[in-house]
């Protein structure tokens, strides 16, 4: 609760700091002071310090799943602010604002990790996407940025009626719109909850872009300002399939039977169509887009076997997927050219920013000692103890071996190919800030418990 | 504490060499890395042969049941010394070949090292799989940056190629961890799972785990990364590749596959030698026709590699011991013969036989060294090879398959054809006409060290084959005995 108040005072000071500071400086302290905060407060509260108690009717519960994944979130958000924030000046003049709207998102994000009722999610879901809206729609003189926001906002609000739709079938099939109600049933479930379900499916499906409900991701993601495609793509991302597994887990698991064929399908055709796409790209920015995609594939395999390990491994995915990603991000945005050859000779000229760079790609593909295999392992292994879909674990793990070929096509372009690349305006506090990224993904490949263990201590 | 020592050595020397700034205390630096490496090794072997020495193990993920747990055993001593060795007389080779970006270079060797000492050492799948893919992961870079024209793209195909395989075998891991009875990753427990698995599942859970380790070794058919990337990659990395890489695929079989899937590997007994034995005399007939002295050592390679994973497949003390030698075997010669390759690129600018020619005359000291290890690689008695493969023939002799006369004619075939390219590689090379080349030094004293420590080894070897065979024969045992547990039992 600390944080889900605390992120929404935190943007309305935002907003007003535009009116009241002028310098662009003091409102990028203001943010980072702010996050910090928004950490310290949510860890106390994971250490039971609770500084408001309100009664929300238990519509809202705040577990250690819950408290475990906004860390992660804050977390990534601090290094997201740390490293890009500098970098939104450049998008337009409403600096204030766009950093107000991120703090709204991560209120956000607080009520979807905990919800406990249909209605809160909803609601969470909404609150985090209008702001994204906006932030996608924020580079207002650039057609494609418009474009992606219009894309974005149509077939956003198709999504969110399909959800409401479902939401309002499981309520006329049970009466309740609790999670932990919805299961008390015995028989068979009524054709009404049945459709429901499947609503609610495909909306969250389409809001963590798996296939075939994938069609607006690398539109807008490649239209819209490199420094928030960064934060859509991983905090926000991650978020919505913590939501996911949740509203799964409680409201649905016992009717795992029924929809784990066609999670199943879900989650082979978005691995298929993220890899495949993804090695055709041209642009880097595209590529990481397809590359969400087909992440978001291997996320889904949480969803599918939904036991504790897939419980622990997503929380250790998202961390190490919304690092490793927002380091990329962070790198890409200094770059001139978004193409492949845009980074030809980059090593040479800057060893540092190639080797954390190269560190993240790694981790992306799931080469041991990062946090990116151990995530992958984690996945395989949950779904592998589900039972009999041993032709879903090969499927995935041929398409992570096709993953290899385009995060290495980046490596190759940095290493191996002669070339100019050189970024810009890079500071060395963001140097450091990469190498410590860096060490954080190493730290979660090699000592994954450091985060684990939070989730039950 | 020794196998500890073996990974971390190479381990902090190669990080610490990435921030050397000169180049000559790079060389000496990585020399003397190596060097300490060695010298453990040999420790390990002689004075500190101990099991409390020789065995180490921490908590390293308790909740997935893996732990850090090293330990050297014969074959561990046997591959371990292979690496060690290998490296100082590589370096020593190499010391006057130049390298843009030395430290880097240097560095990447080193913690390429490191990887194979962990897969050698490792008793925990999840542990083993690590330093699989982490010995990959330098040897990419290597070859990817340092290598020859059309570097990239091999490089990347080889790349892929042992991804794809080693990725098959996470799946295998992973299924196999969760069918032990304390959900654990060591290696006693998946020894101990053999009985539990039916032979249904055992028998496609081993191709999981035999592709990975097939592609790496490499067997036919899986062989076709191999001579692009050895053509390509830098000299140094090629021995490291083919002298001591290969034999992770070897160890896999050996150590991880057929003692833990032994049903699955019986099913498939009848055709896994064939295949191994297909390819020896397939990659013999191409060798005879090669022209650059790279890709031939490679094909040859393939087919040395191939009888021993055909002998591997024996199950019986001759075939494993013959094994368990050879690797090693295989492993000094191969590396010999890329050091006189080198040399012969180096100096004369060319590795095409059309157009080199009667070296003999001026270069007396490289064409005896070179002859010697020649000789060696195609296992005439007295050499380190002739041991190894003659044990390796009596393994196949007393095979427990209907077909076993065939696999030792096709072997015994495979010998011929191998005295038919190398022989005449020398004749074309050192002798006849002598070529246009400029060139008419001899070798220096760097090259005369290294050329002389292998030949040293040959012959020892040859001579007294007791010294490895000593270290090896305990392993072999115990291994033969796990395989064997499911075939007297009768359980299939």
């Amino acid at each position: 609760m600390n944080a889900l108040i605390l992120s929404a005072v935190l943007g309305v000071i935002m907003m007003f700091s535009g009116i009241v500071l002028k310098e662009k400086r003091s409102i990028r302290n203001i943010a980072v002071a702010g996050m910090i905060a928004l950490l310290i407060v949510n860890v106390l509260e994971m250490r039971g310090i609770v500084f408001f108690d309100i009664d929300a009717k238990d519509m809202i519960a705040f577990d250690r799943f819950a408290l475990l994944f906004n860390t992660v979130a804050f977390l990534s958000a601090l290094i997201y602010l740390l490293l890009s924030s500098r970098d939104m000046e450049k998008v337009g003049i409403n600096y204030a604002e766009y950093l107000a709207l991120i703090f709204f998102i991560l209120c956000g994000i607080t009520m979807t990790s905990a919800f406990r009722s249909l209605l809160i999610l909803f609601l969470g879901i909404e609150i985090i996407s209008i702001p994204l809206y906006i932030l996608t729609g924020s580079d207002k003189k650039n057609l494609k940025s418009n474009e992606a926001s219009l894309k974005y906002f149509l077939l956003g609000a198709f999504s969110t009626g399909l959800m409401l739709m479902g939401i309002a079938l499981v309520y006329g099939a049970q009466g309740s719109f609790y999670t932990n109600k919805i299961i008390l049933f015995s028989g068979t479930p009524s054709p009404l909850l049945v459709a429901g379900m499947v609503l609610l499916l495909f909306s969250m499906a389409f809001k963590v872009s798996a296939a075939p409900f994938h069609f607006w991701t690398p539109d807008v993601y490649d239209g819209a300002p490199t420094v928030f495609t960064s934060f859509m793509a991983t905090i926000v991302k991650a978020a919505v399939f913590i939501a996911f597994i949740r509203l799964f887990d409680e409201a649905f698991g016992s009717l795992q039977v029924k929809w784990q064929l066609l999670v199943a399908i879900i989650t082979a055709a978005t691995l298929f169509i993220g890899n495949i796409t993804a090695v055709f790209q041209q642009s880097v920015k595209r590529m990481l887009a397809y590359s969400s995609i087909s992440q978001a594939g291997f996320m889904m395999l949480s969803l599918f076997a939904l036991n504790a390990e897939a419980k622990e491994g997503l929380m250790l995915y998202v961390s190490a997927y919304s690092f490793a990603t927002i380091g990329i991000f962070a790198v890409l945005i200094k770059m001139k050219d978004y193409t492949f050859d845009g980074f030809n000779g980059f090593a040479k000229q800057q060893p540092l920013l190639a080797a954390t760079t190269t560190i993240f790609l790694l981790s992306l593909a799931g080469i041991p000692l990062t946090g990116g295999f151990l995530s992958k392992f984690y996945m395989l292994k949950a779904t592998l103890s589900a039972g009999n879909y041993l032709w879903l674990v090969i499927f995935a793990v041929l398409m992570a071996a096709v993953s290899v070929y385009y995060y290495f096509r980046v490596i190759q372009a940095m290493y191996f190919k002669e070339g100019d690349a050189h970024p810009v305006d890079v500071t060395p506090a963001f140097k450091w800030t990469l190498v410590a990224l860096s060490a954080l993904v190493l730290l979660l490949g090699i000592f994954p418990n450091l985060l684990l263990n939070w989730y039950y201590f | 504490m020794v196998p500890v020592l073996l990974i971390l050595i190479p381990l902090l020397t190669g990080l610490i060499s990435f921030f050397i700034k000169n180049e000559k205390t790079t060389r000496s630096w990585v020399l003397f890395s190596t060097i300490i490496t060695l010298g453990i090794s040999i420790l390990g072997l002689t004075i500190f042969k101990e099991e409390e020495y020789l065995q180490y193990q921490a908590d390293w993920l308790p909740a997935l049941g893996s732990s850090f747990s090293v330990s050297l055993d014969g074959m561990g001593q046997i591959l371990c010394l292979l690496t060690a060795i290998s490296y100082p007389i590589i370096f020593i080779a190499t010391w006057s070949t130049s390298y843009k970006n030395a430290k880097n270079f240097f560095a990447l060797m080193l913690l390429a090292q490191a990887g194979l000492m962990g897969v050698f050492l490792a008793m925990d799948a999840l542990l083993f799989y690590f330093f699989w893919e982490l010995a990959l992961i330098p040897m990419y870079f290597l070859c990817s940056q340092w290598g020859g024209e059309r570097r990239i793209a091999v490089t990347f195909k080889f790349f892929i190629y042992t991804f794809v395989g080693s990725l098959l075998m996470l799946i295998g891991i992973i299924y196999l961890q969760s069918k032990t009875a304390d959900h654990s990753f060591s290696i006693n427990s998946f020894y101990e799972l053999q009985a539990q698995l039916s032979g249904k599942t055992q028998s496609w859970l081993f191709w999981l785990f035999f592709i990975a380790f097939a592609i790496k070794m490499p067997v036919f058919p899986f062989h076709t990364w191999q001579p692009d990337t050895y053509e390509q990659a830098p000299t140094a990395t090629t021995m490291v590749l083919s002298g001591v890489m290969v034999k992770m695929g070897l160890l896999g079989l050996i150590r991880w596959l057929l003692p833990v899937l032994s049903v699955g590997a019986y099913q498939w007994s009848d055709m896994i030698p064939p295949m191994a034995l297909i390819g020896l005399i397939y990659a013999s007939l191409i060798a005879m026709r090669q022209d650059n002295i790279k890709r031939l050592i490679a094909y040859s390679s393939i087919a040395h590699i191939g009888l021993m994973c055909a002998a591997a497949f024996t199950v019986n003390i001759y075939g494993m011991q013959g094994v368990m030698i050879q690797m090693f075997s295989h492993g000094i010669n191969i590396i010999g013969l890329w050091i006189a390759v080198e040399i012969i690129e180096r100096k004369y600018g060319t590795v095409k036989l059309s157009e080199l020619g009667g070296l003999a005359q001026k270069a007396p000291a490289l064409t005896t060294f070179f002859i010697i290890i020649a000789l060696a690689n195609i296992a005439l008695p007295l050499t380190n090879a002739f041991v190894g493969e003659f044990l390796m023939f009596n393994g196949l002799l007393q095979i427990n398959s209907n077909f076993y006369i065939w696999f030792v004619v096709m072997a015994g075939m495979g010998v011929i054809f191998s005295a038919v390219y190398t022989l005449n590689m020398i004749r074309r090379i050192f002798y006849g006409e002598a070529k246009a080349i400029n060139s008419v030094t001899d070798i220096s004293l760097n090259e005369k060290l290294a050329l002389g420590l292998i030949v040293l080894i040959i012959f020892v070897l040859g001579v007294y084959p007791q010294l490895m065979l000593n270290v090896s024969h305990e392993v072999s045992d115990s291994i033969i005995n796990k395989i064997n547990i499911i075939h007297y039992t009768g359980k299939q």
